[in-house]
């Protein structure tokens, strides 16, 4: 079948390349296909001796799932929340397909567009900074507004939300309606309904938003560097920075890092949540 | 819950109204700033309106091969789109059984969706990599002596962007599938039809609207991938690994017209997709039942 040999030829067999790879020797030319951990031990060189302080890898990691944190609680808050309104508020069939495709059009244009379009509400003398500054609320322009810590997760939030609405969204739209009556019927406030009823059915959405968000978050370096302004680590960039240097056993080896590190991450959502039982 | 509206929905309303407005604000600020006058900067006010930025940007003004670009992206875009139809529909109708294989098929798929893109990037250009020095060593003189590198726009790329269009399109597939009537096929089995005239006049015909929106997803995803493009696409650079390159060095609106142009395709791409499927929708309502019709 042709699809799975897509798969195997562009997916399966680069990621075995990957892991072989991450264990090959190198100089400052090319690979050299000899077995060796010299790139996992530079990786994480000083890690053990530079204790109690992180090393550059650890670092790296803790800040990264920092991100991961923020953006996977405010995409939960505000994916939930849009998913709740369209679900179960919204009450003709058309109008809910047409607001849903609302959210979705956003999500087939490109990233680094919209990532772009902040800077002239962000920046200096952006739009953001001319009304706090017509009202006095300070005087001389924000600038932690962009190229920060700030502005990447304010990115992030802004272009991966849709991941949270969509699973959650087809998932209360599978919640039997008479469940819903059943527990109006037995007096269940509208917050007790949400809490009892609508979030526990809800939850293999969740559990596959979740998954989605924290994994991009992980892999992602082209938000930390553009919105990041060169100045924040991430756990994807190292691989970047390390490719831009043109040394694929590093590189591999982080790669091989970030992989552990993210299936580490769906193991315990899969504990919280078991996925597979819940679709 | 169905009396009259609770002040819940007003509440929740509001609220996404505020999303909606976070999700398009920007994009309209830079639809607006991209027509700023040739003495403009990067943020308001408006020095005048013009197309300058838009001219600038086509006669190559300070961009590298922004045309070149332009073209290499929509040739990409449109053969991963066949590609990704093409294949997903094969793949969608093959998953209706279940066969030896399917289960791990469809977890190598999503894991395709999950594995950073950076990761998969990589994997694909050490391996053509790999294939270009067997190639050189072991391969024919004729191939050994010409050869530079295999990889390129429509091998290593294209491949890289299957990995990312073909999860979604199997997707999609499996949503339709979930929801198709097999009484139709039936019916037709049992007038006499073979297996291809079933597929080619019942199940197509009912299904093409959502074709249509995988379709889209191959297209769209495609024109906006860099992650994965980045190590894979050999000697050219696509559309937006132009623009990512740009961003370091943003300092006047060319960036916001390249943004507007690339953002128009999108859009264009969208109605186009949206709108036949609203026609295809409204013909199968039309003509779709002859129930009680004589």
């Amino acid at each position: 079948m042709p699809f799975g040999l897509v798969f195997a030829v562009f997916f399966v067999l680069p990621l075995a390349f990957v892991v072989m790879v991450s264990f090959w020797d190198y100089n400052d030319y090319e690979m050299l296909p000899a077995f060796t951990s010299r790139s996992y031990a530079e990786s994480f060189e000083g890690c053990l001796t530079q204790l109690p302080d992180l090393c550059t890898m650890l670092a790296t990691y803790l800040s990264t799932a920092k991100f991961c944190l923020i953006v996977w609680a405010l995409t939960l808050i505000i994916g939930f929340t849009v998913a709740y309104f369209l679900a179960f508020y919204v009450r003709s069939p058309t109008t809910q397909m047409v607001l849903f495709l609302v959210c979705t059009i956003p999500f087939w244009t490109s990233n680094v567009i919209r990532m772009i379009s902040w800077i002239p509400l962000l920046g200096r003398n952006g739009l953001v900074n001319q009304m706090l500054m017509s009202v006095h609320l300070v005087d001389a322009p924000v600038e932690w507004l962009l190229y920060s810590q700030f502005s990447v997760a304010l990115a992030f939030v802004h272009l991966f939300t849709f991941f949270m609405v969509a699973p959650i969204f087809n998932s209360m739209m599978r919640i039997d309606r008479r469940l819903i009556e059943a527990a109006y019927d037995s007096g269940a406030s509208a917050w007790q309904m949400l809490t009892n009823v609508i979030i526990p059915l809800s939850k293999p959405g969740i559990a596959i938003g979740s998954i989605f968000v924290v994994t991009i978050v992980m892999g992602d370096y082209i938000t930390f560097s553009v919105m990041g302004g060169g100045q924040i680590a991430s756990a994807g960039k190292i691989i970047a920075t390390r490719l831009n240097a043109l040394q694929f056993p590093p590189a591999a080896a982080s790669a091989v890092i970030l992989l552990c590190a993210t299936m580490l991450i769906i193991t315990v959502l899969n504990r919280i949540v078991d996925v597979r039982k819940e679709l | 819950m169905n009396e009259g509206r609770p002040a819940a929905f007003y509440a929740l309303a509001a609220f996404f109204g505020l999303f909606v407005l976070f999700l398009y604000g920007p994009m309209i600020v830079i639809f607006i700033l991209s027509f700023q006058g040739p003495t403009g900067g990067l943020t308001f006010p408006m020095n005048g309106v013009s197309l300058h930025w838009f001219q600038r940007l086509w006669e190559g003004g300070g961009i590298v091969d922004i045309a070149g670009a332009f073209k290499r992206s929509l040739a990409l875009g449109l053969v991963v789109m066949a590609l990704t139809v093409l294949l997903s529909l094969m793949a969608g109708l093959a998953f209706r059984k279940k066969f030896k294989g399917s289960d791990a098929l469809f977890y190598v798929a999503v894991a395709s969706l999950i594995v950073p893109s950076i990761v998969t990037s990589l994997g694909i250009a050490i391996e053509f990599h790999v294939l270009d020095d067997l190639l050189k060593t072991y391969g024919p003189s004729w191939i050994a002596d010409n050869l530079t590198t295999t990889m390129g726009q429509f091998t290593s790329g294209l491949g890289a962007h299957l990995t990312w269009t073909l999860p979604f399109g199997l997707l999609v597939m499996f949503a339709i599938f979930n929801r198709f009537d097999i009484r139709y096929e039936e019916a037709a089995r049992d007038q006499g039809a073979t297996p291809w005239q079933t597929l080619r006049h019942v199940v197509l015909p009912i299904i093409l609207p959502s074709v249509i929106g995988v379709g889209l997803f191959g297209f769209t995803l495609s024109w906006d991938e860099i992650a994965r493009s980045s190590q894979t696409m050999g000697e050219h650079n696509t559309l937006p690994m132009e623009l990512q390159a740009l961003t370091t060095t943003v300092t006047n609106p060319d960036i916001y017209a390249l943004g507007t142009s690339t953002t128009a395709v999108s859009f264009a791409v969208i109605a186009i997709a949206l709108v036949a499927i609203a026609i295809l929708r409204a013909r199968q309502a039309r003509y779709g039942s002859d129930a009680g019709q004589a």
